[in-house]
């Protein structure tokens, strides 16, 4: 056991169990439950979405991607990042003026069919369940390396400061938890990188010169095609991570806790920047980390380089660094999941039970305790499942999230704000087809099915080539849409589409 | 700015007035001029750097010393990214003025 780490973790549940005493006392309703009552500020909105994006896997992940593959690894950055131009120029702002608590609330100003609402849920759920797989299983990994304790009470742990956050504390929780990762990773990371750079003397020409023979991959290290050879693979890659982001539930729901559009977009605007700043200093780390730890040290802590932000902290400034960047990588696994959790049961409560089974009219206080009930229900399947894929390499359950959104929510999006032809036909069409696809696609993908024993989780040949689906499930989604709406003989709404330019335009009938 | 609010909470049930008004169909054409080359400039930007990196080797050129035009490229899309964030917030500033200009209208024909 390390007391450091140790102690550092401690820390971090401290102040986050504060966080959420404070919170829970604010809790009192359903709105304050869902969205803070709307009330969070432009710069601590964008906190906190960047806290609820940067997950484990960017930080973690990608260090160790660039790491070990250099240039390849580094595409997870740009796409993570121009990602929020979509956010910023199609979704953010319509999104504020559209919904209440949850993504399926905006589709429903215009299309108020149970059965819309009801796959928008879904869809909800199952993106964020298998967002939230990926990170517990990294999060039950991590700390069994970091702190040596078992992968079970590993997951256990997280799995129950996420559920503590959220049914206490609901959205303010969520977001203060957020807002002070957000501060610890960037400042972690700043760190590591001013460190960094003083190794190479403040030199970028001269890091980049030492790059070409720090690694075993020599000069390849500096191009690209070390990791993507297929062209195909690496636009399907390309695409998911572009336009994942702006259908992303748990980023969605992140608009709902501002009062207003003008308020939406400055978080956005504020996001970016820091989202930015962290992922150009993901070069550093994983420069850092190549030339400083070493890629035999690197794989031989974790195959996928996923620890070569810690050891990197380990090597620059012995054990207090590696405890505190450990206990940011905690920090930030934590802010991520609670996330997911809120998002998910939102999804339940909301959506499922007070629209559709309640049609709208439960009480506040009935409303209050489902979420709660949804949030622990959420919560346990998420860990029973994690517990299950302990032994399954599950990272790519993060682009498979990202892929699902951009084809089944992005479509429904677009469509609902921008198309006044689309119809329900079109809705249920594009979220059933891009839903199906991308999650189909990868079950036949080399992620699921390789001849190497090991390297997936069956042994096989993959039906589909590339690792990722989007390629082809996005352009399904929005085909579908289209395709759906013209063969349905039903007419467009003028009247809600009206409503809709509108409100999305002006904020109208926004309080 | 909270007049503006208050006219928006009033009656707006009557959405088509306002879609067929001059000043709203306005500032829907400025928004899609706006908007829609943006995207597809972006959008262009963005997948140029994989297609340039997967299909040619033009981008492993030296820039400075051993910094290829790759990693140039890479960091101008970040460079891309936040400029095109302050554009759309200048931009949308305009926009706002004109959405409440909208609003007003609408105040003024129902009193």
């Amino acid at each position: 056991m390390n007391t450091a780490a140790f102690s550092m973790f401690l820390v971090i549940v401290f102040v986050t169990l504060i966080i959420t005493y404070y919170a829970s006392k604010k809790t009192s309703n359903a709105s304050e439950f869902y969205t803070a009552g709307g009330g969070l500020t432009g710069w601590q909105n964008g906190m906190a979405i960047a806290g609820d994006y940067m997950s484990a896997a960017s930080f973690l992940g990608i260090a160790g991607a660039v790491a070990l593959t250099g240039f390849d690894g580094f595409f997870y950055s740009i796409g993570f990042l121009v990602a929020y131009l979509v956010v910023l120029y199609l979704v953010a702002e319509p999104m504020r003026n559209l919904g209440k608590y949850t993504f399926a609330d905006m589709i429903a100003v215009r299309f108020n069919a149970k059965k819309i609402r009801g796959f928008a849920a879904m869809n909800t759920i199952a993106i964020s369940i298998f967002y939230m797989i990926a990170q517990l299983v990294g999060a039950g990994a991590l700390i069994k390396l970091l702190l040596g304790l078992n992968y079970t009470t590993s997951v256990l742990i997280v799995g129950v400061l996420m559920t503590v956050y959220v049914i206490f504390g609901g959205m303010h929780a969520t977001s203060w938890v957020q807002i002070v990762k957000a501060v610890l990773l960037m400042g972690g990371t700043l760190l590591i990188s001013i460190i960094v750079l003083a190794k190479f003397n403040f030199s970028i020409t001269g890091m980049f010169d030492q790059m070409k023979t720090a690694t075993p991959l020599k000069e390849a290290f500096l191009n690209p095609g070390v990791k993507y050879k297929d062209g195909m693979d690496t636009l399907s890659l390309n695409m998911g991570l572009v336009l994942g982001t702006a259908g992303l539930p748990h980023i969605l729901v992140r608009f709902f806790t501002v009062r207003d559009a003008k308020t939406a977009r400055a978080s956005v605007v504020f996001a970016t920047w820091i989202i930015g700043i962290f992922y150009v200093m993901t070069i550093f780390l994983g420069f850092g980390a190549a030339a400083f730890v070493g890629t035999e040290k690197i794989t031989g802590a974790n195959a996928a380089g996923n620890m070569a932000a810690p050891l990197l902290a380990k090597a620059l400034g012995g054990n207090m660094l590696f405890a505190f960047i450990s206990a940011v990588a905690f920090a930030t696994i934590l802010a991520v999941v609670a996330g997911l959790v809120l998002t998910a049961a939102s999804a339940f409560s909301h959506d499922f039970y007070n629209e559709i089974l309640k049609k709208g009219k439960a009480t506040e206080a009935q409303q209050v305790r489902m979420a709660r009930y949804a949030s622990i229900g959420v919560s346990v399947l998420s860990i029973i499942l994690a517990l299950g894929a302990q032994s399954l390499n599950v990272a790519f359950l993060v682009s498979l999230a990202f892929a699902v959104a951009a084809s089944a929510n992005l479509p429904v999006i677009i469509y609902t704000i921008y198309w006044k032809r689309f119809n329900t036909t079109g809705a249920i069409w594009a979220m059933t087809v891009g839903l199906i696809s991308a999650v189909g696609l990868v079950l036949i993908s080399p992620n699921v099915f390789s001849p190497v024993e090991g390297a997936a989780i069956f042994v096989g040949d993959p039906i589909f080539p590339y690792t990722t689906p989007g390629i082809v499930s996005i352009p399904l989604g929005f085909l579908a849409g289209y395709l759906g709406t013209l063969f349905s003989s039903q007419k467009a709404d003028v009247k809600k589409y009206e409503e809709v330019l509108v409100k999305t335009n002006t904020g109208a009938g926004l309080g | 700015m909270v007049e503006a609010r208050k006219k928006r909470n009033n009656n707006v049930s009557d959405y088509s007035s306002i879609v067929h008004s001059e000043t709203f169909q306005k500032l829907l054409s400025e928004k899609r001029k706006f908007i829609v080359p943006m995207i597809v400039f972006f959008l262009c930007f963005y997948f140029a750097l994989p297609i340039l990196t997967s299909y040619t080797t033009v981008l492993n050129h030296s820039f400075i010393g051993s910094i290829t035009w790759a990693w140039v490229f890479a960091f101008l899309q970040f460079v891309m990214t936040w400029v095109l964030c302050m554009v759309y917030s200048k931009k949308a500033r305009k926009f706002d003025e004109m959405a409440d200009k909208v609003m007003e209208e609408r105040g003024e024909a129902e009193s």
